[in-house]
């Protein structure tokens, strides 16, 4: 095989990736605005309209995309210009950058190729997740400074602190599950959640690991600035915080920025603790369900409904986001720092030390 | 203690599972679900009212936008007396009183401007109208314009509701 149809397929994976991030970021704003208003015994979104069509609102997010493309470009007289304008891009690009190592189906031949369905399957894994998702305060921290505005700088100062603290046990929290499937590759962990555990249950990152998957959840949230620990953008209290001297096309990045963490953070969710693409009960060949039946399914739907089982999962954990943010209101700042470094990090060694004591005694025999 | 501060009783502690917060996200989580679901299913009980389409019923007795009355000729049944323009809290109510042609009638008004911008709608030019030609029964309240030369109403726009 020649060199052209590595890159090809390169290009390929990139491009499809790209169109279900970005796809999915257009839908979840619409989601976010109709499931707020359908909680809050409202109609939501419902003017935008083609043809006389307005289909529940689903035009708004084209409608929002024109309106920050015609707003102006506007710069405020005090910020620091350089900063100013990078910080949306700082913002932006690490968080276009963390999806690429989430495997969104299983390794598949393709003309005698195994081609991993993964934009890169690197041998650093969730590291380079964090890394790089680490990167995005950045964006926040510049943009708060550079706007040489108040609420702007409360903001970034809050974002500063909160996404450093809740970094720690974020990462803390993953150890578990690098402990049982003995990899930081997102393919290895995806492939190793297919074996079943006391013969029954999928063996899961949430089952294996259920303390580890509700801190890591919390600390998603955290990262992703996302309610109840929305205190960056805090709009009762700072407006609207590190971006609130920002306009049109600028703004919108931030936007974003924010809405890609969230699915990336979804994707990555479903992948470390619910499987990724595996199906439950769903071997290469077919069903294989605990009582010792089998069912024999065609490959290719095999790796639809693999791919499909990724797809919903992610689906369902930007739902949840949408769905949390309209149940509980944002935690005081106090409270944010306390259960942070209080009780967040305590769980996550605690969790890391039963975790390895009980892989100990299964070393040893037991079980 | 400051007049008007009230104090709310707050549980001294919370219990365990309560401080643990999970399960009462969840039944957070099935709250908000139960709204979602109930209005994706009963569309029709959103108490919404989808405004520039469908407008509420005012109740009969509600005073909104101005009207002057009619004559059965037609003319304005004003007299130009200025006792609207004199009640009025707002001053709000502009008069130029001209002759009227008709020798029963002694004036007319020849600007009548209401700035609607101004007006606290009081009802008080409607108490002090002697003719009851200006009444606040349209049914409607101000509808939005996009000048304020538009909100200041003249005489033509006052006779032909």
């Amino acid at each position: 095989m020649t060199p052209v149809f590595d890159i090809a397929v390169a290009v390929a994976r990139v491009a499809v990736f790209f169109a279900f991030v970005f796809g999915l970021v257009v839908i979840m704003t619409w989601v976010e605005r109709k499931g707020a208003a359908y909680m809050q015994d409202r109609r939501g979104p419902n003017r935008a309209r083609i043809l006389g069509l307005t289909l529940g609102g689903v035009f708004h997010p084209l409608a929002d995309a024109l309106k920050f493309l015609f707003k102006e470009d506007f710069i405020p007289d005090g910020a620091h210009r350089l900063f100013y304008q990078l910080a949306p891009m700082f913002a932006l690009a690490p968080a276009i950058m963390t999806m690429a190592v989430v495997p969104f189906g299983p390794p598949v031949t393709i003309a005698g190729k195994t081609i991993a369905l993964q934009i890169a399957d690197l041998n650093v894994g969730i590291l380079y997740l964090f890394a790089v998702s680490g990167m995005a305060v950045y964006g926040v921290v510049l943009a708060g400074w550079s706007s040489n505005s108040k609420y702007p700088l409360l903001g970034g100062l809050r974002s500063s602190a909160q996404m450093i603290s809740y970094e720690v046990s974020m990462g803390l929290s993953v150890m578990g599950i690098i402990m049982v499937f003995q990899s930081v590759r997102l393919s290895e962990i995806a492939l190793g959640q297919g074996a079943l555990l006391f013969g029954f249950l999928p063996k899961w990152g949430v089952f294996v690991q259920p303390l580890g998957f509700v801190l890591f959840l919390t600390a998603l949230y955290a990262e992703a600035n996302r309610t109840p620990f929305d205190l960056p953008e805090g709009e009762s209290e700072i407006v609207a915080g590190y971006h609130l001297e920002y306009a049109s096309f600028k703004f919108s990045m931030f936007m974003m920025a924010e809405y890609i963490h969230m699915v990336v953070g979804a994707a990555v969710v479903a992948t470390m603790f619910f499987g990724g693409w595996q199906f439950p009960y769903l071997a290469d060949k077919g069903f294989v369900l605990p009582g010792g039946f089998s069912v024999a399914v065609p490959a290719a739907a095999v790796l639809i409904l693999r791919i499909g089982s990724f797809v919903g999962k992610t689906f369902f954990f930007c739902w949840l986001y949408v769905w949390i943010r309209w149940t509980i209101p944002r935690f005081r700042y106090d409270q944010v720092m306390r259960l942070g470094w209080k009780v967040m990090l305590p769980l996550s060694l605690l969790n890391i030390f039963v975790t390895g004591l009980v892989l100990l005694y299964i070393d040893k025999g037991g079980f | 203690m400051t007049i008007g501060v009230k104090k709310v009783a707050r549980p001294e502690k919370m219990s365990f599972g309560e401080s643990l917060y999970l399960l009462e996200i969840m039944k957070g989580l099935a709250v908000t679900m139960g709204h979602f679901l109930h209005n994706i299913a009963h569309n029709k009980d959103i108490p919404t009212i989808e405004y520039p389409e469908v407008r509420r019923t005012m109740p009969a007795r509600f005073r909104g936008c101005h009207r002057l009355m009619k004559r059965p000729d037609g003319s304005p049944r004003c007299v130009a007396c200025y006792m609207c323009a004199t009640a009025c809290p707002a001053k709000c109510i502009t008069i130029v009183a001209g002759e009227s042609p008709d020798p029963a009638v002694e004036k007319y008004p020849v600007r009548f401007d209401i700035d609607m911008l101004r007006c606290v709608f009081c009802g008080q030019c409607v108490e002090a109208c002697p003719c009851d030609a200006i009444r606040m029964d349209t049914g409607w309240h101000t509808p939005p314009e996009d000048t304020r030369e538009k909100l200041i109403y003249m005489i033509d726009k006052l006779l032909e509701k």
